[in-house]
This record gives C-alpha cells, sequence and structure tokens, in this order.
C-alpha cells in the first residue's frame, strides 16, 4: 500500500516534471538551444500568481494572469537574449540563458526579499480515501490537468497549422523558411507556449507546497530538463515519457529510508548512465553531422 | 569474383588502397553498395558520378568517418575498415573536405603544424616542463611547416588566421594541412568547388605538382569534368552508389551509360 | 624608464610577461606580510583573488580552449576541499604536529588536487560520447552528485549538512603559497597551450571531425584536460577549505560553477590573462562591496553582473553585430585613447612623466591582480 501510495505521489510530481520538461524539449527541438532560464519562468509565474492574488483574491484569476505575464517574459527573453544569437555557436547561446536564468533570480530577490512568500490561498489540501489509500486532491489535481495538457498539446502539435508549422522547423528550418513559414514568429510561439507551461507548472507546485522563493524553479528546471534528456530531447512524448519516469523514481526512491537521502544523486546519475547508454535519449532521433 | 578472394591482397605490393565490396547502407537506404576500388601507387584516380551518388560516402568510409555495413577496405594490403578516423590518418590516409574544414582560431602556419604532430614524438610532460626535446620537436615541426607552406604558395600568410584566407587559398591549406600528416594515400573532396576558372588551372598546376614532388596517390572526388579529364589516369562512375563504369578516363568518359547518367535520357 | 620597456619587449620576457608580474607582486607582497605591514584585509583578497583566478584558469581550459562547456566545475572544488581539508585535519592530529605545518598543507593540496582530477578524469568519459549542451547538463549533474553524496554521507565522515572542520595556516604566509600554487597553474596552462598538444586541443575546438582525420586523438586530449583542469579546481578547493573555519557542501552549488564560467567569459574565452583579469576584478569588486552592500543592494550587484554577461556575450557573438564589433572594438577603443592621451601629452609633458611611473604600477597591478 505504502508503495501504491509512492508511485501516485511520484505520478503526480512526474506529471509537473512533464509539464516542465515540455517546455524544454519544444524550444530545444524548434530553437536548436537549451533556455536554461526556463526553471526561473516557473518562479516568475509563482511570483505573479502571488502578487495578483494581493489583488484579487481568486486562485484561478491569478493562474490566468501568471499565464498571460509569462508568456510575454518569455517572448521578450526570446525577442531580446536569444534572437540576436540565432547563428552563434551554442556555447554563445547557452551563456547567454544561464545570464537570463541568473538575472531573473536576481530581479525577484530584489523585488520581493529573500524570505519565502507564502501563497496559502492556492494550496489544495485534504485526500480522498479508498480503503486504507490516500490520495490527495493535490495529487488528483495534478494527474488531470497534465493528462489534459498533455493530450491537448499532441493534438495541436499533430493538427494545428501551427503545430504542423513547429514540426517542420524544427525538421529543418532553412528549408521551412523557403516553403514559406515565418520561422521568427513560430519560434516565439514555442517559447510562449514553453512559458505557459512552466506557469501551470508553478501553480501545481505552489498548490501542493505553498513557499515561494527566488530559487521555486532553480532544481525543478534542472531536473525537468534531466526528464527532457533522458526522454530524448526534442521529442514530446520523450519529455512525457521521461517526466513521469524520474518522478516515480524521486518518489519510490524518497520512500527508501537508506536511499533518500541520495535522491537528488540517483536521479542525476541515471541520466548519466541513460545518456551513456542511448546519447539521444530513449525516445531521440540521432543525428549525425554532415562531413 | 572468386579469384580476387584467393589472392591475398598483401601480393599486389604496388596497390595502395583496395575496396572489396564496400557497402553502407542507411535506414532502407544503401548508399553505397559493392564498390570495389584498386587504386596503384603512384596514380592518380578519380571518383565521379552525379550529385547524391555516393561519392563523399565513400571518403567518409575510407577514413572512418562511416563503418562500412559490409565490405572490406586495405592500405597498402593492411585490413583498415572500421578503424577510428584518427588511426586511419595515421596509417597513411589523409584527407580535405567538400565544405572547407580549418582550424579557423589557429594561423596558417599552425594549421599546417597541427598535421605535423604525429611526426615529432614530445610527450605532455615534456612540453609543459619545457625539456630540450620539447624546443627541437616545435622548431622540427615549423621548420617542416614553413617547407610545406613554400610548395603551396602560402608562406606570406603564414600568420593569418586561417578564417581570413580567401576561398581559394583556403582549399590549398586544407591540402597542405593533409600534406603534413605525411600520408600515402590523398583523398580530396571536390577541392576545385566554388572556385574560379584560373584558381580550377592553378589547383590543377598545384595537384600535378604535389604528385611529381612528394609522389604520392591521390583519390579524387570530382565534378569539374575538364579537370578529371585533365589529370585523372583512371576513373570510377558511381550512379545511386554503385559503380557504373570504370577504367581508363578517356573510356570511360566516353561511355553512353555515364553520358546518360550524367545527361538524363 | 625605455630600458624597462625594452626588457619586457624582449621575445621571452613578453610571452612570460603575466608570469613575471605576478611572481613580483608575490615577492613584493609577501615581504610586505612578513615585516607586518599589510592588513588582515588585503590578505584575505589575495587569497580569494588566488582561488578565483585558480578556478578561473582551469576551467578557461576546458570552456576556452576544449570548447566544452562544463557547469561542474565548483564539484570538483568540492572534491578538492573535502578531501584535503579532511586529510589536513587527520594528518595534524595524527602527527601531532603545529596546524602551520608546511608539510601537512602541500601533502593536502596535492591530495586533494589529484582526487578532484580523479573525479575529471571519470566526468570526461562521458565527454567523449557527448558534446555540447548535453555535456553541460552531465557536468552539472556530476558536481550535484558529488555535492549530494558528500553531504549526505554519515557525519563522522566529512560531517553531513555542517560540514568539515579545516586547519588553519598562518595568514601572512598563506596568501603567498596561494598566489605559488597560481604560478604553477600559469606556467602549466601557458606552457601546455603553447605546444603542440595546445594546437591539438584547440583544433578539437575549432573543428572536431577536421581534426580526427588529422590524426588527433580526441580521446586522449578531452580526457587530459578534463583531468589536468579538474586537478588546479581541486587544488583551489583545498585553498579555500583552509580560508575557512568549516567547509561545506552548499557552497558548491551549480551558481558557484557559474560564478567561475562568468570570469571566463568575461575575461574572453581562450585568453589566460583575460580570465586572471577577469576573475580578479571581480572578486577585488566582490570583496570590497561585500561589506558595503548589504541585502537587495548585494543582489543588485548579481543583477548587474548578469545585465554585463549577457551584453558581452551578445556583442562578441551576435552574427547581426558584425559590422558594430568591426567599429567598436578594443583595438579602435585603444586607438582612441592614445589619441586622446597624446594630444594631453603635448600640453602638461612634465605631469606625464611623473604619473607614467605610477600609471604603469598601477597597471601591472591590474593586469596581475
Amino acid at each position: 500500500m505504502e508503495f501504491l501510495t509512492s508511485l501516485l505521489n511520484g505520478l503526480s510530481s512526474g506529471g509537473t516534471y512533464a509539464i516542465i520538461a515540455i517546455g524544454y524539449t519544444m524550444v530545444y527541438g524548434i530553437a536548436k538551444m537549451l533556455n536554461f532560464a526556463h526553471g526561473d519562468i516557473i518562479m516568475v509565474g509563482g511570483y505573479a500568481m502571488f502578487s495578483t492574488l494581493l489583488l484579487i483574491n481568486q486562485p484561478v484569476v491569478a493562474l490566468i494572469f501568471a499565464i498571460v505575464f509569462c508568456m510575454i517574459l518569455g517572448v521578450c527573453i526570446e525577442r531580446f537574449a536569444y534572437r540576436p544569437l540565432r547563428g552563434a555557436s551554442p556555447l554563445a547561446v547557452l551563456i547567454t540563458a544561464i545570464g537570463v536564468s541568473s538575472l531573473l533570480q536576481s530581479l525577484a530577490q530584489i523585488i520581493f526579499g529573500a524570505a519565502p512568500k507564502m501563497p496559502t490561498r492556492l494550496q489544495i489540501s485534504g485526500a480522498i480515501h479508498i480503503g486504507s489509500l490516500a490520495i490527495s486532491y493535490g495529487t488528483i489535481v495534478t494527474l488531470a490537468v497534465t493528462v489534459v495538457l498533455m493530450v491537448a498539446l499532441t493534438v495541436f502539435v499533430k493538427y494545428s497549422k501551427v503545430g504542423r508549422a513547429m514540426v517542420a522547423v524544427s525538421e529543418d528550418r532553412g528549408a521551412a523558411q523557403l516553403m514559406g513559414i515565418n520561422t521568427n514568429a513560430i519560434i516565439a510561439i514555442t517559447f510562449a507556449i514553453g512559458s505557459a507551461l512552466a506557469a501551470v507548472a508553478a501553480y501545481l507546485m505552489l498548490m501542493k507546497a505553498p513557499s515561494l522563493t527566488n530559487t521555486l524553479g532553480a532544481m525543478p528546471g534542472i531536473k525537468a530538463f534531466t526528464a527532457a534528456v533522458i526522454g530524448g530531447i526534442g521529442s514530446i512524448p520523450g519529455a512525457m515519457l521521461g517526466g513521469v519516469l524520474l518522478g516515480v523514481i524521486e518518489s519510490l526512491s524518497l520512500s527508501i529510508p537508506v536511499l533518500a537521502p541520495f535522491t537528488d544523486a540517483i536521479e542525476f546519475a541515471i541520466l548519466i548512465v541513460i545518456l551513456l547508454v542511448k546519447p539521444a535519449g530513449l525516445l531521440g532521433k540521432t543525428r549525425r553531422e554532415k562531413v | 569474383m572468386n579469384e580476387e578472394k584467393i589472392i591475398a591482397p598483401a601480393a599486389h605490393s604496388d596497390v595502395v588502397l583496395k575496396t572489396e565490396h564496400l557497402c553502407i547502407q542507411f535506414g532502407g537506404l544503401r548508399a553505397v553498395d559493392d564498390v570495389n576500388l584498386e587504386i596503384k601507387k603512384g596514380e592518380l584516380y578519380g571518383l565521379i558520378g552525379p550529385n547524391g551518388a555516393g561519392k563523399t560516402t565513400v571518403f567518409n568510409l575510407l577514413t572512418g568517418v562511416y563503418k562500412p555495413t559490409s565490405g572490406k577496405i586495405y592500405l597498402c594490403g593492411k585490413e583498415i575498415a572500421g578503424k577510428a578516423p584518427a588511426e586511419i590518418n595515421r596509417l597513411g590516409i589523409a584527407r580535405t573536405f567538400q565544405n572547407i574544414r580549418l582550424f579557423n582560431s589557429l594561423t596558417v602556419l599552425e594549421n599546417v603544424m597541427v598535421g605535423l604532430a604525429n611526426q615529432v614524438s614530445c610527450n605532455v610532460v615534456k612540453s609543459i616542463f619545457r625539456l630540450p626535446r620539447h624546443r627541437r620537436s616545435e622548431k622540427e615541426m615549423r621548420d617542416r611547416a614553413l617547407e610545406l607552406l613554400k610548395v603551396f604558395q602560402l608562406d606570406e600568410y603564414k600568420d593569418y588566421l586561417a578564417a581570413n584566407l580567401p576561398y581559394g587559398k583556403q582549399r590549398k591549406l586544407e591540402i597542405a594541412r593533409a600534406m603534413a600528416t605525411n600520408p600515402k594515400l590523398l583523398l580530396l573532396d571536390e577541392p576545385a568547388a566554388g572556385m574560379n576558372p584560373s584558381e580550377t588551372q592553378e589547383l590543377m598546376d598545384d595537384i600535378t605538382f604535389v604528385r611529381r614532388e612528394f609522389g604520392i596517390t591521390i583519390l579524387l572526388i570530382e565534378h569539374d569534368m575538364r579537370l578529371v579529364g585533365g589529370i585523372c589516369e583512371n576513373l570510377t562512375v558511381l550512379n545511386f552508389g554503385t559503380e557504373l563504369a570504370k577504367g581508363e578516363t578517356a573510356k570511360v568518359l566516353a561511355d553512353p551509360a555515364v553520358v546518360t547518367a550524367y545527361l538524363g535520357e | 624608464m625605455s630600458a624597462i620597456i625594452a626588457f619586457f619587449k624582449k621575445p621571452f620576457i613578453r610571452k612570460y610577461a603575466n608570469y613575471f608580474i605576478i611572481a613580483l607582486l608575490t615577492l613584493v607582497f609577501g615581504l610586505l606580510s612578513a615585516t607586518g605591514s599589510l592588513k588582515m584585509g588585503n590578505q584575505f583578497l589575495m587569497e580569494q583573488i588566488a582561488i578565483a583566478v585558480l578556478l578561473a584558469v582551469s576551467l578557461g581550459m576546458v570552456v576556452g580552449f576544449l570548447g566544452e562547456l562544463s557547469l561542474g566545475h565548483a564539484g570538483f572544488m568540492c572534491a578538492g576541499a573535502f578531501i584535503g581539508g579532511k586529510i589536513a585535519q587527520m594528518m595534524v592530529s595524527a602527527m601531532g604536529v603545529s596546524q602551520n605545518n608546511i608539510l601537512v598543507l602541500l601533502v593536502s593540496l596535492l591530495v586533494g588536487g589529484l582526487t578532484a582530477a580523479l573525479f575529471g578524469f571519470i566526468i570526461g568519459l562521458p565527454a567523449l560520447r557527448l558534446r555540447g549542451d548535453y555535456l553541460a547538463i552531465v557536468t552539472l549533474a556530476f558536481g550535484e552528485i558529488v555535492r549530494a553524496v558528500v553531504m549526505n554521507l554519515p557525519d563522522t565522515m566529512f560531517g553531513g549538512t555542517l560540514g568539515v572542520e579545516t586547519p588553519r595556516f598562518d595568514r601572512k604566509y598563506f596568501f603567498v603559497i596561494a598566489l605559488l600554487m597560481v604560478l604553477v597553474c600559469l606556467a602549466v596552462t601557458q606552457n601546455l597551450m603553447h605546444s603542440k598538444h595546445g594546437r591539438a586541443i584547440i583544433s578539437i575546438k575549432d573543428n572536431e571531425i577536421a581534426a580526427k582525420a588529422t590524426g588527433i586523438d580526441i580521446t586522449r586530449y578531452k580526457l587530459f584536460v578534463f583531468t589536468i583542469s579538474s586537478f588546479f579546481a581541486g587544488v583551489a578547493g583545498v585553498l579555500y577549505s583552509y580560508t575557512q573555519s568549516r567547509v561545506q557542501s552548499a557552497t558548491f552549488d551549480y551558481n558557484y560553477s557559474i560564478e567561475i564560467l562568468v570570469m571566463v567569459v568575461l575575461g574572453g574565452m581562450g585568453s589566460i590573462n583575460g580570465s586572471m583579469i577577469a576573475a580578479a576584478l571581480i572578486t577585488f569588486i566582490n570583496v570590497k562591496l561585500q561589506t558595503v552592500l548589504t541585502g537587495n543592494l548585494a543582489v543588485l550587484q548579481n543583477v548587474i553582473y548578469a545585465l554585463i554577461l549577457i551584453a558581452i556575450v551578445i556583442y562578441r557573438n551576435a552574427p547581426g553585430l558584425k559590422g558594430f564589433r568591426e567599429k567598436y572594438n578594443s583595438k579602435t577603443l585603444l586607438a582612441w585613447l592614445k589619441k586622446k592621451l597624446g594630444k594631453g601629452k603635448v600640453a602638461d609633458a612634465e605631469a606625464t612623466v611623473v604619473a607614467a611611473g605610477v600609471e604603469t604600477v598601477e597597471k601591472e597591478e591590474a593586469k596581475d591582480e
């Protein structure tokens, strides 16, 4: 029974990882860059919700505002920090992303201070009891939101015009451009979607534990990137798989007393092992450099 | 076919490169299918064919960038298929690339000196402690690199960054760097690509000169028929990864099948 | 004056000018400190600068020369700090020697460095199969693993979250040892990079496929660079442990690695002197401002660093700014300054002669620190 509980917890935190991981993977697939600042957009989303709640005490309004705010922020970051570097070395782009991440964290600390904020209004407590099994409402909401978003996103990418343009840009940017696709717009839309997902992730995280600091997104961001890489970066199903896998592993490791303190180390070790065995991740495609 | 297998490749002491039934498959596509090359010492051999015929893939197989799905490659009688690129270079195959690949943040001289790195021995410890061997080997590399640059008339550019050289000179520098590794066989991948007629002529002269000077065996991929007809003795024509024709240049170029492949029906 | 300039223009001296300047400064400050005329605060400053320079130069080898991004440099430092600090502590209690034992310090530096080097070798192995962003995330993961393991091992080993207590060394001379380590690191890095091995390493960065085709043993060089770079990170870690009463693994999170990376990038990737100057300058500013800026103002400093980092990377790399770069760069700036100064010189030649002496000393100091 304990196993079942931690499995459910794992699925729930895995869902959150998956939502963040999709943001990484879409940006990586389409803009071919690791957006190191993605985790910090989660944090910005958290503060956006916190600030809204000070004015209007409605979680739904707060969430919508956070989503819109993060989308605008994501597009601005892309426009001013990343777009000038399109065509430059990946190293330069990654370092810029690291700079953006550090910038967001420091700005948040200046504006909101270092003490954690407690938007308890977002919290959902209580649980359903099935026999001796207790499933918290938070877990149920997370799982539901995850499933709905995954399905919606898959349908969007597969069947909408913009979604198919995204696939085209990720396959071959040059060819997509020649086919009349506005690649800059597609990349901006990708950043907007990824950032919106980050805001949702912020909500899911604060719903379970309403404690908000400027590093809220840092570790989950890195973990989610790990998940995206495990699943095969650039692949949306891969990000889902990687996220859920990582969440379950994390939760199981936490439930075993001997392993619990080493959970982070175990997760990262799994990343390294998977990359060594399958350098492109579980569902990723290997790309050869043309000689 | 059977006879070829019985005779050990090492028996032909004058054969520098030999491939037997060389194949590579990418997914369902046979990019190179049953290619049998035989290049004798000192020969200038041409590998031609329409776009996408698999010429560069053959080069990538010969230099270890790809591992063949099946088939054998012998360099001077020694089996080299499947070995790593750096090892194949040390065994004696050097190449240039279709899209020039120089070390852009190094100078022209240093580019050639990288090629000479395996020609002198001086380990890391000796270099860090600046032992006499280090100074000697550096001097030797510098002198030999300068000599090579003179051969290719690049000595006046020796302190330029490779990235700042004009296009034609970059192509020459790539050949100089390849020659610095002291190869038995030099592979040139479309050396005249993107050159104007006078540059092409200069390049042809250079290739002939290098061949005379170093007595090197050359395998050349080329689109420019005049260049091929002008300097290659023998040719293999590839089409869709398979051999369409091979033999003496004049005969091959007159072959109706070759003409069709190039000009279409 | 002109004799001095002529001396520095000799090719041999020129090549090793940075080396001589640091050696000279080490000597001068060492003597000042020995006679007791150097303030405690300045000794601390020198120690911190030496550590930062070691970290920046060693990370610069991986990022600037080999062209791979490592985000785990603090992890190697962590390994060095804990193993070195622990060994020193054990030696002090086992041998019953005083804390100021130079042998203990040297042994701990060596052991800490070698441990970190071993870790570097291990992380070099995935570097053979992975590139770019993937490798960056693996090095980050590795650094976090080192930190998490150190923190969660039984308290008897590395003290858990409280960390491990480390020995002291006479403050008067410790920074001299630290600067000597910088000299060793500088000599190794510089001699290595100005040799066929250095060219091979740069060739891997420039074009890995061509480097392979030119017969360069990529495997060996990648492992070697990761190993030697981590060695000096480990040495820096041991030095760091000596400057703190306890070392705690929380210090060595990936933000620390990023701080080191900022120094390398600001100094100009692939420039040893640049890394040194940037590391010294940033540390100098940080230490000096630490007491002035508190709370939010201290964070403001991070905001400024982040903005400078983004601006510099975009300035140096943006394809669209090529024309701008050619028009405004350090060379044109220098030429402009010379022109301005040249005009001033004619006006008050006397003052310049006096000022020149001061100026060069200051310049050298700035260059070195």
